[in-house]
């Protein structure tokens, strides 16, 4: 029973960093009508970023604070310097635009930090078990995860909700001509929502860092479970990647945890502990199938244009 | 006058042929150079480049190319380069394969043209048993061996039961094996993790916790064993829970797991500080042409794959036709090994010592690699008798 809370808390956990990733993805993909697969480079920089930071500065939190501005500066100047000039353009073109930063972000990665990559050290009072439960015991990190993760859903919700900037973004995702036309500065609009998702994604990725290891290429495999989470959630819908994302993380994270013992009470044991890994990274895929199949705009699509 | 001309142009090109075939040896190296695991194969060029230097750039008299590939970590990509090398670049011998999967994948064309294949690293049972070739020598191991020293050191150690978890593929499958084959007490349970891509091990952990073993086994290579390591200390389970590893902790990933590797045994054919006089050369020039880089056991694996090559070719006098004189010359592993020396079994598979190793600090107080004992003595894979050749 133990067992199971925490793994529901890993769950959790997982599915919120995803949604950070997501999060950032669905606005950009939902708004401006762009496909940026270069996201996963922004979440890779932001974990460089903040490794070398916190180097720098010796401390975590001023380090992690200074790494979050970094890649959305860095957002902004990519924005203005190369993908505003892709906006009008197919889908095919920002897919082969984006492609091209990664690769420009990988190789940059490795000219400047070399290819062998980083470690971002916890602080001594992040890497101590806490207890949540009388005999559960779960890292601080990864609580601090869950914590930090769920007050940037929250802001982001009232800034979209609540704000007159989020009023514009919401108005964005539904018509963007017409915001255009009634005088809005679409321009400013979009170089802030870019921004916006280059910094969430840089959370992400710095927020990630600590538990794996920064390293080149890091974002790429993590990128396809974001947009699988967009696909699921319904694209530009921050809601729908907020509970797709965690139902992903869930059946991740559950799947890996139950599916092996599942399967051993049916297959020999051997048969099982191998079947189990494959399959339990397929639900994920299945899941997606199924929403597309029976809705195919998300489950929770933002409003129709 | 004509027919002369063209006869004396054929004479001069049957001349020319056996000549031009025996002016250089051609080495293909297929490992992983981009990616997060090409500090791995960046180590093994540079053992072996270092292994050319102290043969003074010749093997057998004869000036060296070597063909450096990437295979990128993947099988498909791995059999295509080794089809490029076998089949357009000609080479007399094929060198490297971090990876099990990727090795089984490229051996047959290697094999199916006769060329020799030398694996620095990877070591599937398959091609101990029923896939070994005459044309095919390990100077690494089999995957089995070392994590069955590690049962062997575990049983030392009095340990009871014993939570094992590694990645699902040839290798991964190998090592959790070799445990269980020499591991006295209960395996309380077996993981295997999405490889390469699965990078939070979470779920694993918290399952090894809840088992309450006495001990974990895991077997993860490259970044994978610093990840995993972070997470097994972020978790607190270090101090519930020791555990125990096979190529999860060497030079190249100490650096980036720093403290967290501070006492967690691994076992191993080499080790920097083994005391024979190539070894002191190998790691004293390595660490010389290289500052800041320490070797690791795939490099010292290449070095001495080089120096397994240069013996065959020195025995056949530079004449790489002769290809049965060169194999019986492998058989006796007639060079000096930076491990020590070692016999080859029937399978061509090393027939060697394991050893213990411990994270120490060194005089410089940086984190290093240290033997602390031998587990085993003249160690030979379970799988020989399942190999034809005799």
């Amino acid at each position: 029973m133990l067992l199971v809370v925490e793994q529901f808390l890993n769950g959790l956990q997982f599915g919120l960093l995803l949604f950070l990733l997501a999060a950032g993805l669905t606005l950009v993909f939902g708004i401006m009508d762009f496909v940026n697969l270069a996201h996963g480079s922004l979440y890779m920089m932001g974990a460089y970023f903040a490794a070398t930071f916190v180097m720098w500065t010796g401390n975590f939190i001023i380090g992690v604070l200074l790494a979050l501005g970094a890649t959305l500066l860095l957002g902004i100047v990519l924005e203005f310097a190369a993908l505003r000039h892709l906006y009008g353009r197919d889908h095919l073109d920002h897919v082969l635009a984006t492609f091209g930063l990664i690769l420009f972000f990988n190789d940059a990665v490795r000219l400047i930090w070399g290819p062998a990559g980083l470690t971002l050290p916890l602080p001594a009072w992040l890497t101590v078990p806490i207890a949540i439960m009388p005999g559960v015991y779960y890292p601080a990190y990864r609580l601090a995860i869950i914590v930090v993760a769920l007050a940037v859903a929250l802001m982001l919700y009232l800034v979209v909700m609540r704000t007159r900037v989020g009023m514009l973004i919401r108005a964005g995702a539904s018509n963007r001509e017409m915001i255009g036309a009634l005088g809005v500065n679409i321009k400013l609009l979009y170089t802030l929502v870019f921004g916006l998702g280059a910094a969430l994604a840089g959370l992400a990725g710095l927020m990630q860092a600590p538990i794996l290891t920064v390293q080149i290429g890091m974002g790429e495999n993590i990128l396809i479970l974001a947009f699988v989470i967009i696909v699921i959630g319904g694209i530009g819908s921050i809601r729908g990647a907020f509970l797709a994302a965690i139902f992903v993380g869930m059946i991740d994270t559950l799947g890996r945890a139950f599916l092996p013992d599942l399967l051993r009470q049916m297959l020999s044991s051997t048969a099982a502990s191998t079947a189990a890994p494959a399959l339990s990274s397929m639900l994920i895929y299945l899941l997606m199938a199924m929403v597309l199949v029976v809705r195919p705009e998300g489950l929770f699509p933002a409003s129709r244009r | 006058m004509r027919t002369a001309f063209w006869l004396a142009g054929a004479t001069v090109l049957a001349l020319a042929q056996p000549v031009m075939a025996a002016d250089s040896i051609k080495i293909g190296f297929v490992s992983t150079f981009s990616g997060p695991t090409a500090v791995i194969g960046n180590d093994m060029r540079n053992s072996f480049e270092l292994a050319l230097d102290h043969m003074g750039r010749k093997i057998g008299g004869l000036p060296v190319e070597v063909i450096y590939e990437d295979d990128q970590q993947k099988p498909d990509v791995g059999k295509q380069k080794t089809e490029k090398l076998v089949q357009s670049d000609k080479v007399d011998f094929i060198v490297g394969y971090i990876w099990s999967n990727v090795l089984l994948a490229s051996l047959k064309t290697a094999v199916d043209s006769k060329t020799f294949l030398i694996s620095a690293n990877a070591g599937p049972s398959q091609l101990a048993g029923e896939l070994c070739s005459p044309y095919v020598f390990s100077t690494s191991w089999q995957n089995d061996q070392t994590p069955q020293a590690m049962g062997l050191y575990m049983n030392q150690k009095g340990v009871k039961s014993v939570f094992l978890i590694g990645p699902n593929y040839a290798a991964g499958k190998d090592m959790l094996a070799g445990v269980k084959s020499t591991f006295k007490g209960q395996v309380v349970g077996e993981e295997y993790t999405v490889w390469p891509s699965q990078l939070d091990f979470s779920a694993e952990l918290s399952k090894a916790r809840a088992s309450k073993a006495e001990a974990i086994f895991v077997f993860y290579p490259g970044a994978a064993g610093v990840q995993f390591l972070n997470q097994y200390v972020q978790a607190g389970i270090k101090q519930q829970i020791p555990l125990y590893t096979a190529f999860t902790i060497d030079e190249l990933s100490l650096p980036l797991q720093k403290e967290n590797a501070l006492g967690v045994p691994g076992a191993q054919e080499w080790v920097n500080d083994l005391p024979n006089e190539e070894n002191k050369r190998f790691v004293a020039d390595y660490r010389k042409k290289y500052p800041n880089l320490r070797p690791t056991f795939y490099g010292a694996q290449s070095y001495d794959a080089a120096q397994l090559i240069n013996s065959a070719v020195v025995a056949v006098k530079g004449d790489t036709s002769k290809k049965d004189a060169m194999k019986a010359e492998m058989e006796k592993a007639n060079f000096k090994s930076v491990r020590g020396p070692f016999k080859y079994g029937n399978n061509h598979i090393p027939i060697q010592n394991f050893y213990l190793q411990d994270v120490v600090k060194d005089a410089d107080g940086q984190l290093s690699l240290k033997t602390v004992a031998t587990i085993v003595k003249d160690s030979q894979d379970n799988f020989h008798d399942k190999c034809p050749m005799k």
